[in-house]
């Protein structure tokens, strides 16, 4: 049922798969566990370029170049950033009581069995894919795309990202005390 | 050139997705610190777009894949809110436990 990759004759590109996969999930899992959040923010950045390693595998290069300029390099500037105007370190870490903590484990495990369990027994088309051997995802068919198809919501993205920077600054900036 | 997904199969990239955004789901449960519950979020959101261009590739359809952008710009701008609400936090109350917020509680 489950196709389990051979490890006697598995292809390059299998290990590959297993070896990012196994990157992605430690790094991951080190994020949440390590005490110090800049640690945590340079494991984020290794996460974010394991996943972008993904994306190469299934061979979506613009969208992994993408990802690694707004990921690891925009979203974990402002994060380190912000970590750093904070000066935060150990002494700023608070515990939660055991009882959320052990909650929180067990929730994880029960949420990780359920979902495994219903995507292994919902009999996933498991043999060849088809491949139709036309280009789909490079960067000409895709701006082809985004510029035909999703004309509107493009637009909208960027009135998005207008409004989020105005709300940005407008919440950053420091008020006058005039009481 | 064929499929990748024949040599690996798409179900793996089911079962790692899952366990991706379960990390996530964790960390926001288990972690106190905002900015830490702020990176759990970003996996979670990574984890759904991994599993977007999977499915791209299954079907052989690049509309996964623009869907993927759009959903990073929305993660541009949530990121850049809540960093200046978490900063804005931090200067009025000089943590950022979220166990500190309850002023909006009845």
């Amino acid at each position: 049922m489950i196709h389990i990759p051979d490890f006697a004759h598995a292809t390059t590109v299998q290990v590959l798969f297993c070896f990012l996969a196994f990157i992605t999930v430690i790094t991951a899992f080190l994020t949440i566990f390590s005490r110090n959040p800049i640690h945590s923010a340079i494991y984020l950045v290794i996460c974010f370029f394991s996943i972008a390693g993904h994306y190469l595998l299934l061979n979506a290069q613009f969208l992994a170049i993408v990802h690694i300029i707004v990921y690891s390099g925009a979203i974990m500037i402002l994060f380190l950033f912000t970590i750093m105007l904070m000066n935060l370190n150990e002494r700023h870490q608070v515990h939660r009581p055991r009882i959320t903590r052990l909650g929180a484990i067990v929730s994880f495990c029960l949420i990780v069995i359920v979902l495994i369990t219903i995507f292994i027994n919902s009999k996933p088309i498991v043999g060849d894919y088809d491949s139709t051997g036309e280009d789909f995802q490079s960067i000409k068919v895709l701006g082809k795309i985004l510029l035909n198809e999703y004309m509107v919501p493009f637009e909208f993205a960027s009135i998005l990202l207008l409004v989020a920077m105005i709300g940005t600054v407008l919440l950053s900036k420091k008020e006058k005390l005039n009481k | 050139m064929g499929n990748i997904l024949n040599q690996i199969g798409i179900e793996n990239y089911i079962f790692l997705c899952v366990v991706l955004f379960c990390i996530g789901i964790f960390g926001v449960l288990y972690r106190r610190n905002a900015i830490i519950v702020f990176m759990s979020i970003e996996i979670m959101l990574n984890a759904v777009n991994l599993l977007f261009v999977a499915f791209s590739t299954y079907h052989q359809d690049a509309q996964g894949q623009v869907f993927v952008f759009f959903s990073m710009a929305v993660a541009a701008a949530e990121v850049a809110v809540g960093l200046a609400i978490l900063v804005s936090i931090f200067r009025n109350l000089g943590s950022i436990s979220i166990d500190n917020l309850k002023n909006l509680k009845g």
